[in-house]
């Protein structure tokens, strides 16, 4: 039953293999690879989620949510993450033109705001660190630092890379294998732009809300 | 004066001269004979100029065969490390009754305890089951590589990275002395100031990262390399459970990634995750890891119920019995395993509904594995059996399993738990599991795929010496601790006061001693093997008349595995080839593409070797520097997009030449 549709016309024997063939394109396991490798990292921000759940509440006797966070300056801070977002989907939109420039100029654009987000983001630390709140503080702060400085740590990853992939650009053009690292280092960035919305959710204004 | 000690402390941190145990007369034999050993093995691949050759035929190798070779090497020699630690507990527990001390003292006992579970875990059972999935799974699915060649070897050097660590903890400075996963707050800053929970640390993050590639790498290998014509349910029963096996190491891997940075978090920067005060809760340190931890004995037994499935259908010359089943078995297995991690803390006390939710789905995992057994049988019922010595494993596994298993189900009680909780019955059962489905199917695994990855069978005599002392050793070892552990006798304890449960640890003493008799044997039998390997020589590429597509090329396969590819319709692609009348092509070949090997993985596991080292002993200057550099050589490989070369034609035609001759000399062409 198998066979039947394997079998060369006229009842010769099966193919058993293949004479002509194509080698597997390299990188045609790629995207495949690095989307597992993202949902893998989400679990680690699962396990992090987790404990900011379970230990969220456990101020002992320190400053809660309530008197720490700035949601303003957390409203500007998403807006950097999703502008930059945006931007890089216009530089995706760029490489699908062959538009080498375009491409930079977007790039770079997505990296100043990643920037500016992780300035705000360590100033946040600092003012919440002079305020006593440190890490070491309580349960919920370290959790609380952990679950988003994680996130930050990622952010400046992803920065890195940005440069190291502008600069591969630049010297070797919109070729193939640039534009499947654009594609991971996309799916990458977007990636760190939900992951912040479950946090901005989750932690601050939740956090408020308690 | 004072500027001379600081600047001592910010070269060398918190390592000193005392790290270095002088003091313990074991270690320092211990140290002469592997410094012996060592220098020795570096001597002779001096004399006979073989660095060269390690280096660009191995160590820097993309070539899954040998990176699954090189895996196996690292799980034999960390299984002599493991089982020294076992025999050395076996017999202080024998000594230390009626006012004895045994000869132990209990820093270094505690120790020995957590480092035989790390490194059987970690060291042993998976680079085995890495190793043999790397070799395999490639051939069966009828491809020339893995996805993506150079993880590969990333992969494999950081697990060795991990080793590295590990026992490099033996000698400098100390290993954890909090048992195999290190629960807090006993392994917290407070309870564990020095270096052995950061010796821990880093080796398990250092070979998790290795890990988590490599399941990753073989899922996408899996998914999208298999020949044309191998649909899902065509694929070799396992090549499922690898594919199993490695979706939950990238399910589970990044809970323990995640875990034991907070730990470290914990230790290096005071946060409070899992100490007991400021909020923290240990407890979540447990659930945590027992999230990972379950799935991850299950990451360990399911290849190897896949190596069962091939090692009955070929030595029964019948078509697995239940394939469907199986495959749905192992899936549903998979899930499972997933939602019973809170079994292994019934005590924490979270409640009667809580406790009975995980109790009841741990039973239902017996029904999955249970149809399995019952698949091996029928798929013996009836058979041409031929009692070589993967068959035997296989059936010593069947008769040694089922009990594990059955004492699994009692464990799964709740209330039975509380009773049995931490005591020697739970000892004997994870053993019974690990050591009669784990290791018995992975002797049985690399006997079987010896003669592929080598050329020759290996040595029978010795094979049944090694089998008869693994198995009669295990009886003997761990039947007695299911006694024990039912009168009620705790784990990990040094000294015994009651003289009366003294014969039941000199029994399992002596099962331990049967035990390395069995460890023994098997490297006379791979030492003897080698030296027979003219009269053990498989020339058919095909020499226990097996049924998948490994056996389909010659025995050691070319670099290129098959010169072309093999085009499936059955399950058992290479029966349905041979019994269809498959001929072997002799012509039309063509260049074919390989990826270059590549140095940077070795620099980058050595590089994270040393990133931890630093960590580890607060050298921060060595830890900065350490991962610039890794960023740096990461960065700098990408700047290399050059993967690969073309084996040109001459060379394959010249290989397949020979393999003809081969064939006709055997009377067995075509």
């Amino acid at each position: 039953m198998t066979t039947a549709h394997a079998t060369a016309a006229g009842g010769d024997a099966p193919v058993f293999y293949l004479k002509d063939e194509h080698a597997h394109p390299e990188g045609s396991s790629t995207m495949l690879g690095f989307w597992i490798y993202l949902m893998s990292d989400c679990l680690i921000f699962a396990v992090l989620f987790a404990i900011y759940g379970v230990l969220g509440a456990s101020y002992a006797a320190g400053p809660a949510p309530k008197d720490l966070f700035d949601l303003e300056l957390v409203a500007i801070n998403t807006a950097m993450l999703l502008f930059s977002s945006l931007t890089f989907g216009f530089a995706m939109l760029a490489m699908l033109k062959q538009n080498v420039r375009g491409t930079l100029i977007w790039l770079g654009v997505t990296g100043l705001f990643g920037l500016a987000f992780l300035a705000i983001e360590l100033y946040e630390f600092a003012h919440l660190i002079h305020l006593g709140a440190t890490p070491q503080r309580s349960a919920f702060l370290s959790s609380f630092f952990t679950l988003v400085g994680t996130h930050g740590l990622h952010v400046a990853f992803g920065i890195l890379w940005l440069v190291t992939l502008m600069v591969q650009v630049n010297r070797f053009g919109l070729i193939e294998a640039n534009k499947r690292r654009l594609m991971c280092l996309s799916m990458f960035w977007h990636f760190l732009d939900v992951i912040w919305i479950g946090v901005f959710t989750f932690v601050y204004l939740l956090g408020v809300l308690r | 004066m004072f500027d001379n000690i600081d600047l001592t402390k910010l070269i060398f941190g918190r390592l000193t001269w005392d790290a270095i145990p002088i003091h313990e007369p074991i270690l320092v034999a211990t140290f002469g004979v592997v410094a012996l050993v060592g220098v020795a093995v570096a001597a002779g691949v001096t004399r006979y100029r073989l660095w060269g050759y390690l280096w660009k035929e191995w160590f820097t190798t993309v070539d899954h065969k040998r990176i699954g070779i090189m895996y196996m090497i690292l799980g034999i020699v960390m299984l002599l490390r493991g089982f020294a630690d076992a025999i050395m507990m076996r017999i202080q527990q024998a000594m230390a009754f009626g006012g004895s001390e045994g000869y132990l003292n209990a820093h270094h006992y505690d120790q020995i305890f957590t480092a035989h579970g790390v490194i059987m875990i970690f060291f042993v059972a998976m680079p085995l089951v890495t190793g043999l999935m790397n070799y395999i799974v490639p051939l069966q699915i009828g491809a020339r590589d893995v996805s993506f060649p150079f993880l590969n070897n990333f992969s494999f050097w950081m697990t060795a990275g991990g080793a590295v660590l590990m026992m490099m903890s033996l000698f400098v400075g100390e290993f954890a002395r909090t048992g195999w996963l290190a629960y807090p707050p006993l392994s917290g800053a407070e309870y564990s100031p020095g270096v052995g929970v950061d010796y821990y640390i880093w080796s398990l993050q250092v070979a998790g990262v290795g890990t988590t590639l490599s399941g990753i790498n073989l899922i996408c290998t899996i998914v999208k390399m298999r020949a044309p014509g191998m649909t899902m349910m065509k694929m070799p029963v396992f090549v499922w459970t690898s594919l199993c096996t490695n979706v939950l190491i990238v399910a589970t891997f990044p809970i323990l990634t995640a875990t034991l940075v907070l730990l470290s978090l914990d230790r290096y920067v005071g946060t409070n995750f899992f100490t007991s005060d400021l909020g923290g809760n240990p407890m979540m340190y447990v659930n945590l890891i027992w999230i990972w931890g379950h799935p991850e004995v299950y990451i360990l037994i399911l290849p190897v119920f896949g190596i069962f499935s091939e090692i009955a259908a070929t030595f029964s010359g019948k078509r697995l019995f239940g394939y469907t089943s199986m495959v749905y078995a192992t899936v549903v297995i998979t899930i499972l395993s997933y939602l019973v991690w809170l079994h292994h803390f019934f005590t924490m006390g979270s409640g009667a509904s809580v406790n009975s939710f995980f109790g009841i789905t741990t039973m239902i995992i017996s029904i999955p594995t249970g149809a399995k057994v019952f698949n091996w049988l029928f798929t013996m019922y009836r058979g041409r059996i031929r009692f070589e010595l993967p068959m035997m494993w296989t059936v010593a596994f069947m008769l040694t399993f089922v009990i594990g298993g059955m004492t699994g189900v009692l464990l799964a009680v709740p209330p039975a738990d509380f009773v049995l909780h931490n005591s020697l019955f739970l000892v004997a059962h994870f053993h019974n599991v690990i050591i009669g489905g784990v290791v018995y199917g992975l002797f049985a695994g690399m006997i079987y795929w010896f003669p592929k990855a080598f050329g020759f069978k290996l040595d029978p005599f010795w094979g049944k010496v090694s089998f008869w002392g693994w198995v009669l050793g295990f009886f003997f070892a761990f039947m007695p601790l299911y006694v024990l552990g039912l009168m009620g006798v705790t784990r990990r304890l040094r000294v015994f006061e009651d003289p009366s449960l003294q014969i039941w640890f000199v029994i399992a003493a002596f099962g331990a001693f049967l035990i390395l008799v069995g460890i023994v044997a098997f490297i006379i039998q791979i030492a003897v093997s080698i030296m027979r390997r003219e009269e053990l020589r498989d020339t058919t590429g095909d020499p226990w008349n097996g049924r998948t597509l490994e056996w389909a090329t010659s025995s050691p396969p070319p670099n290129y595995n098959f010169a072309f590819t093999p085009v499936v319709h059955d399950n058992d692609a290479w029966w349905d080839m041979k019994k269809r009348g498959y001929t072997r092509p002799l012509e039309g070949f063509k260049p074919i593409h390989m990826p270059s090997n590549t140095g940077t993985g070795v620099i980058l596991a050595g590089l994270s070797v040393a990133l931890s080292f630093g960590l580890i002993w607060y050298m921060w200057w060595l830890a900065a520097v350490c991962f610039a550099a890794i960023i740096a050589v990461a960065i700098a490989h990408t700047f290399n997009y050059d993967h690969g070369f073309h084996i040109p034609k001459d060379e394959v035609v010249e290989t397949e030449a020979e393999r003809t001759k081969l064939l006709a000399a055997n009377g067995a062409s075509a």
